[in-house]
């Protein structure tokens, strides 16, 4: 099992916050791929990757990165802080 | 090293004056604060999310590159989340240098950081509804330089 979470307008167009997934995934984009087939939702929340940033275990990497041993993954807009 | 991710709002003056004095010896501090500025006069409140946990380690892990790159004495990062009306302050930073090139260019470079590598994110409520904040190219630009 998984943590995915949810940030900003993507926590707003899936609808929640965070959910464990079961799931075999062996690349974050295996993982995105699975997300995208379950429901509309997820489908438009991951339209367009390039808008969208990724950490795993809360390090920001890219969506090709492994996720063997992963606990939790996030996915979220391009950030803005300061 | 002080990080601090809060809701709560800061005193800038009281963090500038206790970060000044535990670093008398430095000889150059800097502080830079940012604020809910209202651009088109509609704005009512700025909301900003975070992922705790890895806020705090991510500011943790940017300060530290400063601290190193910069030899500074030391560096603070405070930022806030949750929900913020025009004119209140968003955040601050301070580092304390030998010398003030060190202490400014630390500065800076820890705002480019927090703006694009901290994970934050800003939403504004005006009368027409709430729109999230995009992202800037310049900002994402910015990093290039260091």
């Amino acid at each position: 099992m998984m943590d995915v979470l949810y940030f900003a307008w993507v926590r707003e167009r899936i609808g929640i916050p965070r959910e464990a997934v079961e799931t075999q995934a062996v690349t974050v984009m295996d993982l995105v791929d699975e997300l995208r087939a379950r429901e509309d939702r997820y489908a438009a929340a991951f339209a367009d990757i390039t808008a969208l940033r990724v950490a795993v275990d809360q390090q920001l990497t890219g969506f090709d990165a492994p996720l063997s041993g992963a606990r939790e993954v996030a996915f979220f807009p391009p950030m803005t802080g300061g | 090293m002080h990080i601090a991710v809060q809701d709560a709002p800061f005193d800038f003056g009281m963090e500038a004056e206790e970060f000044a004095r535990a670093r008398a010896v430095s000889g150059a501090i800097v502080t830079f604060t940012g604020i809910v500025r209202d651009v088109d006069g509609g704005l009512r409140a700025m909301e900003i999310e975070h992922y705790p946990g890895m806020t705090e380690a991510a500011l943790t892990e940017i300060a530290d590159q400063a601290v190193t790159r910069w030899s500074l004495e030391d560096a603070l990062v405070i930022h806030r989340h949750g929900r913020l009306a025009v004119g209140e302050m968003i955040m601050m930073v301070a580092t304390a240098a030998r010398h003030r090139k060190d202490a400014f260019e630390a500065a800076e470079f820890l705002m480019d950081y927090l703006k694009s590598r901290a994970p934050f994110w800003k939403r504004e409520i005006t009368q027409d509804g709430a729109e999230w904040v995009a992202a800037r190219d310049e900002d994402e630009d910015a990093l290039t330089r260091w």
